[in-house]
């Protein structure tokens, strides 16, 4: 039995990272502009069916890998510029219907390019099961582990330690002083879009060995990075990352304890648990302000 | 406290040769089809300390964001420092000089002093040295700030956010500061020191434009002064006659 829930929690961490790198994309773009992306989940899926079409075209798998992050970071950058640039002033939830649309028309044009068929990528270090403990894992899974420390780490320090980073963060927290100091907020935008598009792709790649991937992999992918972010407080990139281990932790544990059949449902009465007591999530800022 | 007359007064055949530093030709400015500047002009020359006086819902604030493209023009034009920055994006309009502490201080509540005035620098952050001199300046010139970098802004009192407010726009390197009501809401003891502090940097050179309601403590610093009622320039003048003018003090002063 415990060993059982060793394997689910190892499972359910390797989940949550992919969730936490996604949650992380909306939590930059949120926090740069109020507004949420809804087209994050279509990044994630362009990043691993780019690099699976790279590598299919006989890019080595590394190359196929950089290159679709870099594709899917234009992606995203284009998205803003010629999307929601044109509709500044619009409000927020104009935005974020905007974004929707994308959304819809990244899908249409993925399945266009590539089909409806679930792809796969192939693992990065073989198949071989790894033991651990009691439990098993996958070499890929490490992949996932690894490279989502690595990226969280990457991201946290240029929000926390350079002054882009920060500069970023003056713009979610106040536009108009953030102009005023010389910041151009247009420009912010478009690298929030860039690098939340990156950071999409690349747990797609990371995952697709795993799930495979198809044109609609972002849909379920986006809901639950949304989760993640909502449960972390929207707007913190690290309750973010947290939100994202949490929910996957439980919908593992979810899955194994009770039916895999209840694994989503328990990932949204999660979330709306969260949001029924604790409205501006678990790690959400609460920062004195005295005006 | 001195009185800060335009530097060239000398000579005052000079003086109108000479083109000021910022210029303000006919400008209009409206939210939507309301207009709230109404064909304003005005000019702040280099070394100057202007006053513009004006009660609630003047314009003051409007005219301001104006000035730093945070709110277009519909008609007019400025000229800076010999350009025409009529249309120039906020980001361009800082990096060449002008810098605004902004009404309501609107300091970044998250982060701490020391970012607040590193992002003040943003366009300056290259110049390490001059940032790191510029910082240390703004920590004597406030030691209230300096025992307290690392706290969050959000957290610091009304005066001691204005004085930070103050502190991240120097890190500008502003030609020309816009200050917005600066007094609002602190007690008179952190007026009279906050305006000290104004006085101080003029003295040091640095060219200000004071938009205040407290048109006593504004016009008993400034060189010059403008008065505006409902958008328009109704009355300017040195600093000393408007505050002897009766309307100005009818209206103003309440004496
Ligand atoms: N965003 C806005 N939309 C519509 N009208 C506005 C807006 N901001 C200001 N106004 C109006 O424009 C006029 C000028 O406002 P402004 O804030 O510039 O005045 P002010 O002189 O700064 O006043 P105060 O001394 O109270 O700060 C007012 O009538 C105000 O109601
Ligand atoms: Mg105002």
């Amino acid at each position: 039995m415990l060993e059982q829930i060793f394997q689910f929690l190892v499972t359910g961490i390797t989940v949550g990272s992919i969730y936490a790198l996604v949650g992380l994309g909306f939590a930059l773009i949120y926090n740069a502009s109020d507004v949420v992306n809804f087209a994050q989940g279509e990044f994630v899926m362009l990043g691993a069916m780019s690099a699976i079409a790279l590598l299919a075209a006989g890019l080595p798998l590394p190359l196929a890998a950089i290159a679709a992050t870099l594709l899917t970071a234009l992606v995203g950058l284009l998205l803003e510029r010629f999307a929601i640039e044109p509709a500044k002033g619009a409000s927020v939830i104009t935005t974020i219907i905007i974004t929707i649309g994308a959304a819809i028309f990244l899908r249409g044009v993925a399945s266009l390019l590539w089909g409806k068929n679930s792809l796969p990528l192939p693992a990065f270090s073989g198949n071989e099961p790894i033991q651990l403990g009691g439990a098993t894992l996958l070499p890929q899974s490490l992949w996932v582990l690894g490279g989502t420390v690595v990226l969280v780490a990457l991201i946290h320090a240029f929000l926390n330690r350079t002054l882009l980073g920060k500069a970023l963060l003056a713009c979610s927290v106040n536009r108009a002083a953030a102009q005023l100091v010389g910041i151009n907020v247009q420009i912010m935008l478009r690298l929030a879009y860039g690098l939340s598009a990156g950071l999409g792709a690349v747990a797609g790649i990371l995952v697709a060995p795993i799930t495979f991937s198809s044109y609609e992999a972002g849909i379920m992918l986006g809901l639950k990075g949304f989760s993640a972010a909502i449960v972390g407080g929207i707007g913190n990139p690290m309750g973010a990352v947290a939100g994202g281990l949490l929910l996957g932790v439980l919908e593992a544990l979810g899955a194994g304890l009770v039916s895999s059949g209840y694994k989503d449902a328990i990932a949204f009465m999660f979330v709306l648990m969260v949001l029924f007591f604790e409205p501006t999530g678990l790690f959400g800022h609460k920062v004195a302000e005295r005006v | 406290m001195p009185s800060n007359s335009p530097p060239t007064i000398n000579s005052s055949s000079t003086r109108d040769a000479r083109e000021p530093l910022l210029e303000i030709t006919g400008l209009n400015s409206h939210y939507g089809p309301v207009q709230v500047i109404h064909d304003i002009s005005l000019s702040v020359h280099s070394g100057e300390l202007v006053a513009l006086v004006g009660g609630n819902g003047a314009g003051k604030t409007t005219l301001l964001h104006t000035l730093s493209s945070l709110h277009p023009p519909s008609a007019g034009t400025i000229r800076f420092a010999g350009h025409d920055i009529t249309r120039w994006p906020a980001h361009r309009i800082v990096a060449t000089g002008i810098c605004q502490v902004p009404e309501g201080r609107q300091v970044f509540a998250p982060l701490s002093v020391e970012d607040n005035l590193r992002l003040g620098a943003y366009r300056q952050h290259r110049d390490s040295g001059w940032v790191r001199q510029e910082m240390e300046r703004v920590y004597h010139l406030f030691p209230i700030l300096d025992e307290r970098r690392q706290q969050l802004a959000g957290t610091l009192s009304g005066g001691q956010q204005q004085m930070l407010a103050i502190g991240r726009a120097l890190l500008g390197r502003p030609r020309l500061l816009l200050l917005d009501e600066p007094s609002m809401g602190l007690a008179p003891l952190l007026v009279e020191e906050i305006f000290r502090v104004i006085v101080e940097l003029n003295t040091q050179g640095v060219t200000i434009l004071l938009v205040e309601q407290n048109a006593r403590a504004a016009l008993a610093i400034a060189g010059r002064g403008y008065i505006l009622e409902t958008g328009r320039i109704v009355k300017t003048a040195p600093a000393a006659e408007l505050l002897a003018d009766d309307d100005v003090r009818r209206a103003y002063l309440g004496y």
